[in-house]
């Protein structure tokens, strides 16, 4: 039996091919995945992502629970509504899921972590926690839309009340607000500018309808996993698992190392990945014909890699991937597609930002 | 439920064939298979004047999900292709029967083609799947 979102019954009205996304019924796509990737990038387009799992964590001890549990410190976190991205870690350094956490105030934080890892997370989120005065409590009754796009915001505006529109005018990157009945958040999963919005479940297809009014087009998962790729953020299961130390799949950025004496849950492993890993993540890039794909062996100096994530690049016009090979890799590497060993160009993970290539 | 017109000819393979006189027969993708594969954004077609065999596979339909190969309904000599799909492969997408065609073959024996699924055997064979 498929878990549904309670917007479900809007994704059918709207034509939408749906699909089992790890045990949730979710649109792939409204009919193609290329244009709705092209709305995103050129006007504005909404992902129902009710799936994902939210949780709030509360209590007298909610700071330092979190900075035990999170590879970024979220003492960094001093503005009330800044957001931080993190990786929580296992004991042998593997990522257990990444996630973003808001900031209230030191006893008030909220986590988004992902759908597909949920029973894994919230164990470990609770067994993590004992010894420290929190709550955690999962929020299922809370709907989410991230709508995305250089007009999302706009869009997005031309529906909110004047409380709200005040509430989020000026916002930075990377904040989120509780406006009336609406969390809004400028984070997303695109690489444009836009908003995340929690709504209760009871008001999520009205607030779908009035969005779908303002012109904003509806987006599945065929269109959420090329933004995503084209903006070189990482897919949980894909580019990083248990497995896997953040180091080798580009968040070595999320780990905050100083100061030393805060412990967190993977630290002491990590600390010696560090000195000993030969792995890192990088981005492929293939003019000619064909698409790159997940799980293709890759050949590179000093030894072999595998491609993590693989797709056709829409904005780009060609194929795109990320992969994790050896920190000796050149500025080439051969990736073997149907039986040839095809040369491709490593660069950066990251390919569009706001609409343009960043190649 | 998709389309599959009654005047052509089908493979299970999910390719189609259409008569165009002098033992010259169209072919392509069924509604169906351009469905399961999503947008397409490459397609590799064979050369003109390829001798091919019932079965080869002849050519290649790329799409964001998968690469998928085409094979040869029937034996004979590729005689045209379809130079559209360069620059815009969504047409094996918006027009599987019409303008996304991938390629015409003459036919090396027209009786081939009597061998190949009526709609109705291609829709109770997609009806399996």
């Amino acid at each position: 039996m498929l878990q549904t979102t309670p917007l479900h019954a809007k994704h059918l009205e709207s034509n939408a091919k749906m699909v089992d996304f790890h045990g949730w019924e979710m649109p792939l796509n409204y009919g193609s995945q290329i244009e709705e990737h092209h709305a995103v990038r050129q006007d504005a387009g909404m992902f129902d992502v009710s799936h994902m799992t939210i949780v709030d964590v509360k209590g007298a001890d909610a700071k330092a629970y979190l900075r035990y549990l999170l590879t970024h410190d979220v003492d960094k976190l001093q503005v009330a509504g800044k957001a931080l991205y993190s990786g929580m870690l296992n004991e042998a350094g593997g990522v257990v899921d990444d996630l973003i956490v808001y900031y209230f105030n030191e006893q008030d934080y909220r986590v988004v972590v992902n759908s597909a890892t949920k029973e894994k997370d919230l164990n470990h989120l609770n067994k993590y926690a004992e010894g420290f005065d929190v709550s955690i409590t999962e929020r299922p009754e809370l709907a989410m839309i991230a709508v995305q796009g250089p007009n999302a915001k706009e869009k997005v505006g031309s529906i909110l009340s004047d409380a709200q529109k005040a509430a989020v005018e000026g916002m930075k990157m990377f904040f989120g607000v509780q406006a009336e009945d609406l969390f809004i958040a400028t984070t997303g999963y695109t690489g444009e500018a836009g908003y995340e919005i929690i709504v209760s479940e009871d008001q999520a297809a009205a607030l779908w309808d009035k969005l779908l009014a303002a012109g904003v087009k509806p987006c599945g998962l065929g269109a959420r996993d090329t933004l995503r790729l084209e903006a070189g953020m990482n897919l949980y299961g894909q580019d990083m698992d248990e497995t896997i130390s953040p180091l080798a799949a580009n968040m070595g950025w999320t780990v905050t190392w100083e100061p030393e004496d805060r412990d967190f849950v993977g630290r002491a492993a990590l600390t010696e990945l560090k000195a000993t890993s030969n792995e890192k993540l990088v981005g492929l890039v293939m003019t000619e014909k064909g698409v790159l794909r997940a799980g293709l062996k890759v050949k590179a100096e000093g030894g072999e890699g595998v491609i993590t994530s693989g797709t056709f690049s829409p904005t780009l016009g060609h194929s795109i991937a990320m992969a994790r090979v050896p920190k000796t890799v050149g500025d080439t590497v051969e990736v073997e597609m149907r039986k040839k060993w095809v040369t491709v160009n490593v660069v950066k993970p990251s390919f569009v930002r706001n609409g343009k290539s960043v190649l | 439920m998709s389309n599959i017109p009654a005047e052509l000819r089908y493979a299970t393979t999910h390719e189609w064939v259409r008569p165009e006189g002098n033992g010259v027969f169209t072919v392509g993708i069924t509604e169906h298979a351009q469905e399961l594969l999503g947008d397409m954004v490459f397609v590799d077609l064979p050369d003109v004047g390829d001798e091919v065999s019932t079965g080869d596979d002849v050519a290649v339909a790329e799409s964001v999900k998968a690469a998928s190969d085409v094979y040869a309904p029937i034996s004979g000599e590729i005689v045209a292709v379809n130079e559209d799909l360069e620059d815009s492969p969504e047409l094996v997408n918006s027009d599987p029967y019409g303008d996304g065609w991938l390629y015409k073959i003459k036919a090396e024996d027209e009786a081939e083609v009597e061998n190949l699924m009526d709609a109705e055997g291609y829709e109770a064979s997609i009806d399996e799947d």
